[in-house]
């Protein structure tokens, strides 16, 4: 039965009836349907600065004709919109000749709870959480100018009708704790931010005074790189640290194996399946089915139950991810990789969470190989050109690597790499993966999606270090 | 059909007087309309059509000096009903800021609206169909132009209206007409892509279709086989499209609120030197038909032309009420950020400017964040040609740039070639003095 149409005026048989005869001879669609509230509380400058929520709901109509999609999306969720819609479906696909795919794989998989994890904390609670965050930080050290604290909190439902009359539902939560700091030493000044989250409520991240950790880790990057000297450029060895450097993975990988780039062969991967893309004992997965997660899903965004799908098995290219178009248009099958922001945005195929597992070496053995390098502990924004494969990363937390031990801190440095070549560059994988904090958002295509990361301590050959020394 | 301001005052006036009648001592409130059309091809075949209508609001409640606000997309008058008491529920336990106010009457805009900022046009999806489709036919008739990364075509049409408790009530309708073609360049196992987009509010403005396919194709072409360098000191020409990021970078770091809370390099910098003498940067909202032109920023306060930077000193802020009072000074109609913000034209020309030293690296297209707003760091991945005596030699790419924006302002030469291309515009761009990060 559906929720999400019980509030308004649009019945159920009626929008079964213009979503039947929309996708009549269509190769596939469906009628997306979703809820929102959303609930941001900052603190910044010693004042709670905004205490904003929303809500948000509409419908996005899809019709699919071979490699043809019609999407028309609206906030008004009533059969006269909904016939509008159907008639710009129509207009787009004039000739049609499919056979709609009704088939889609039914689960009870639940990976997270049916929370509202706005309600689940008072705003009371959280202003004064937030007040004690900022104390916290402050009190820590003479250095520390600013602070800003925020709870970021998500429910979303979805709907999906698909021709026929099936219907699938999912209940998302969705949290973030973020805080970010300012310190200033001796005329020099650097930032810091820091945060968790995932699929659950804010108290499971709060548990035994755990925010201090998130003020400790916020202050100890930034007092690090009040330290920090500038930093070599030209070609070096790099140490990657365990977690969140795996958005590496993502950028200069991930992207490369999503199933459109390589439908349409923009991507430098299209005719690489079976193929040598990494060194031996590089094994990717991306994996929709981890607990909690923040890019773990019941189901997709087109209804498909997610799963742990092999992207590379040492070293060889295994599969790539496949939303229901491109996997049609490929002669594969979705792996539960579609996804959209939401109702406004047609789906497109979306990591998860991206992860490297485990190989044998310590992250010891890796620096210690290494005369001349730079260790990267975090990084801020990366991003990648397809097509050309280079991808780029800022380092937020970074040290010079020389004669195998860790020296000085240095200043923010880019790091700029060939999405296909660099992992054939891994020399060692280390034996201590670990998942980043769940803070990751990827954009493509003007849409943003939560996901995870994770990876061992790596050790790559050979990186371009952008910095000011030559 | 987007709705008129009789339709979007009426929801307006309701939620004020709601929110009054629950306890609020002020409150503004902005409702706003939007319908985009976009038709995307690729390889000059439809790829999809997407039609969007946005219908929302969005409401800030008063209590004294407490504030809280709400949003919805969901206009119906149980839930409108419910939000707002939740609004102004929440207004009552969020603690006081004593600079919470709205913004001050005498600085509402109430002047007349001849920007030109709305082109009726409306096209039916074939003529978007047609006009993309002549652009990515423009593309595929230049050899080595294998496929697409798709191209697009859109319509947005906007109207709101904004409205406050101290009176103020207007709104007004723009229109943007967005075309943009992106390409795949293939040669001796290289694969390159770029692209090439127009973007303005009337529709006999953007660039013609062959023209924009012409040059999508050009740029994806000239990347083809790139070298890459040694790391080295460099003077660095910015293409157009690349200079003015140098501008936003800019402006982030003089708005009000950086200034107030202390996270920019340019924070104690107020009529001093941060770029050379013959340096000048204008951010004005009234330029006829411009993309950044606007009457009134997200406060109601008119927008006042400013002077940001002369013969290379800072001379101004970008404004809003609050950010405003903590630094004392008044709003001068930049909440919502700059407007058109340009850099004034350099003496020279282009001509001259790649012939100023023997190599030069020219740079059109650079990937990842870059600038540091609070130590002016800036370092980015980069891609582009190598300009030896006056001439474009080769395509050169996976190489970083790096310098620290304290130095580059310094070091900025223009030519005399802006355009109102975008709402931020440069013209063609020389720094001296780089580090390149590469072999």
């Amino acid at each position: 039965m559906s929720n999400l149409l019980k509030n308004t005026s649009l019945s159920i048989n009626t929008a079964e009836n213009i979503i039947s005869d929309t996708l009549h001879k269509c190769d596939d669609g469906e009628l997306y349907l979703e809820d929102t509230k959303f609930e941001t509380v900052t603190l910044d400058d010693n004042k709670i600065k905004s205490s904003d929520y929303s809500t948000d709901s509409g419908y996005g109509f899809r019709a699919v004709t071979d490699d043809v999609i019609a999407y028309s999306h609206s906030n008004e969720i009533s059969e006269e919109s909904l016939k509008k819609s159907s008639e710009n479906l129509k207009s787009t696909l004039k000739s049609k000749s499919g056979t709609y795919n009704s088939s889609i794989k039914k689960t009870n998989q639940k990976f997270y709870k049916d929370i509202d994890p706005i309600e689940t904390k008072s705003l009371d609670s959280k202003i004064e959480l937030l007040n004690l965050m900022n104390d916290y930080s402050r009190s820590k050290d003479a250095s520390v100018k600013q602070v800003s604290a925020s709870f970021i909190g998500e429910k979303k439902n979805i709907e999906i009708l698909r021709s026929g009359g099936e219907l699938l539902q999912d209940s998302r939560p969705l949290v973030r704790i973020n805080i970010s700091m300012m310190l200033e030493k001796d005329g020099r000044k650097e930032t810091a931010v820091f945060g968790v989250g995932g699929r659950q409520s804010y108290d499971e991240y709060l548990k035994d005074d755990s925010w201090k950790k998130l003020c400790d880790e916020a202050f100890r990057i930034a007092n690090t790189n009040l330290k920090s000297k500038p930093s070599p450029a030209g070609e070096m060895k790099v140490v990657l640290g365990p977690g969140w450097p795996a958005i590496l993975i993502h950028e200069a990988i991930g992207h490369g194996l999503e199933g459109d780039f390589n439908r349409k062969k923009t991507s430098a991967f299209h005719n690489l399946v079976g193929q040598r893309v990494a060194s031996e004992g590089v094994t990717i997965i991306d994996d929709g089915t981890l607990d909690n997660r923040r890019g773990s899903l019941n189901i997709d965004d087109e209804g498909t139950p997610t799963e742990k799908t092999v992207l590379i098995e040492n070293g060889i290219l295994k599969n790539f991810m496949q939303d229901r178009l491109n996997a049609r248009l490929m002669n594969t099958r979705s792996t539960g990789n579609g996804r959209r922001e939401n109702y406004k945005h047609i789906v497109l195929p979306r990591m998860r969470n991206t992860i490297m597992l485990n190989g044998k070496h310590t992250q010891e053995e890796m620096i210690n190989s290494v005369n001349k390098g730079i260790f990267a502990v975090s990084f801020g924004g990366g991003q990648v050109d397809i097509t050309s494969g280079k991808f780029v990363f800022n380092c937020t937390e970074a040290y010079e690597i020389v004669d195998g031990k860790i020296g000085a801190p240095l200043k923010g440095a880019t790091l700029i790499g060939d999405g296909p070549s660099s992992l054939k560059e891994v020399l060692m994988v280390g034996n201590d993966m670990m998942l980043d904090p769940g803070i990751g958002t990827c954009g493509k295509a003007g849409q943003g999606v939560p996901v995870g990361v994770g990876q061992p301590s790596l050790l790559i050959d050979n990186m371009t270090v952008g910095g000011t020394q030559l | 059909m987007i709705k008129e301001n009789d339709y979007l005052n009426t929801i307006a006036d309701q939620c004020l007087s709601k929110a009054k009648k629950l306890g609020s001592t002020e409150a503004s409130v902005l409702v706003m309309n939007s319908i985009s059309e976009n038709v995307n091809i690729r390889n000059r075949k439809l790829d999809g059509s997407t039609r969007s209508e946005n219908l929302g609001i969005t409401l800030t409640t008063y209590i004294g000096k407490k504030k809280s606000s709400i949003s919805s997309s969901n206009l119906s008058e149980k839930n409108l009903d419910n939000l707002i008491n939740r609004c102004v529920e929440s207004t009552k336990i969020t603690p006081e800021d004593e600079l919470n106010s709205l913004a001050d009457e005498e600085l509402y805009f109430n002047g007349d609206k001849n920007l030109d900022l709305y082109d009726e046009t409306i096209l039916e999806n074939k003529q978007k169909i047609d006009y993309i489709n002549e652009a990515e036919e423009e593309a595929f008739s230049k050899k080595d132009i294998v496929n697409t990364n798709g191209s697009g075509f859109s319509q947005n049409k906007s109207n709101f209206v904004l409205a406050n408790s101290n009176g103020f009530s207007d709104g007004y309708k723009t229109s943007q007409f967005t075309a943009y073609c992106e390409v795949v360049s293939k040669s001796n196992g290289s694969m390159e892509r770029d692209y090439e987009y127009s973007s303005k509010r009337f529709y006999d403005d953007i660039l013609k279709p062959k023209d924009l396919g012409a040059k999508a194709a050009e740029l994806a072409l000239q990347k083809l086989n790139p070298k890459k360098i040694k790391s080295e000191k460099l003077n660095i020409i910015f293409d157009k499209r690349i200079a003015k990021s140098f501008l936003s970078a800019f402006s982030s770091a003089i708005s009000s609120s950086a200034i107030a809370r202390g996270t920019t390099f340019l924070k104690d910098k107020l009529n001093k030197k941060i770029f050379n003498d013959k340096i000048n940067i204008q951010d004005k909202g009234d330029i006829k038909k411009a993309n950044g032109s606007r009457y009134f920023d997200s406060e109601g306060v008119k927008i006042k032309p400013l002077d940001l930077v002369k013969n290379g000193d800072l001379k101004d802020f970008l404004i809003d009420t609050y950010n405003g009072k903590k630094i004392k000074l008044q709003s001068n109609g930049r909440s919502s950020g700059s407007t058109n913000l340009y850099f004034l034209n350099g003496s020279i020309s282009f001509k001259e400017l790649i012939n100023s030293s023997k190599r030069i690296l020219y740079v059109n297209e650079t990937i990842g964040r870059g600038s540091n707003l609070i130590t002016g760091d800036y370092s980015v991945g980069a891609s582009g040609l190598m300009i030896e005596n006056g001439e474009f030699s080769y395509p050169v790419s996976e190489i970083t740039i790096a310098g620290n924006l304290n130095d580059i302002f310094k070091n900025i030469s223009l030519a005399n070639d802006l355009e109102f291309n975008y709402a931020t515009n440069s013209p063609t761009m020389l720094v001296e003095g780089m580090i390149v990060g590469g072999k």
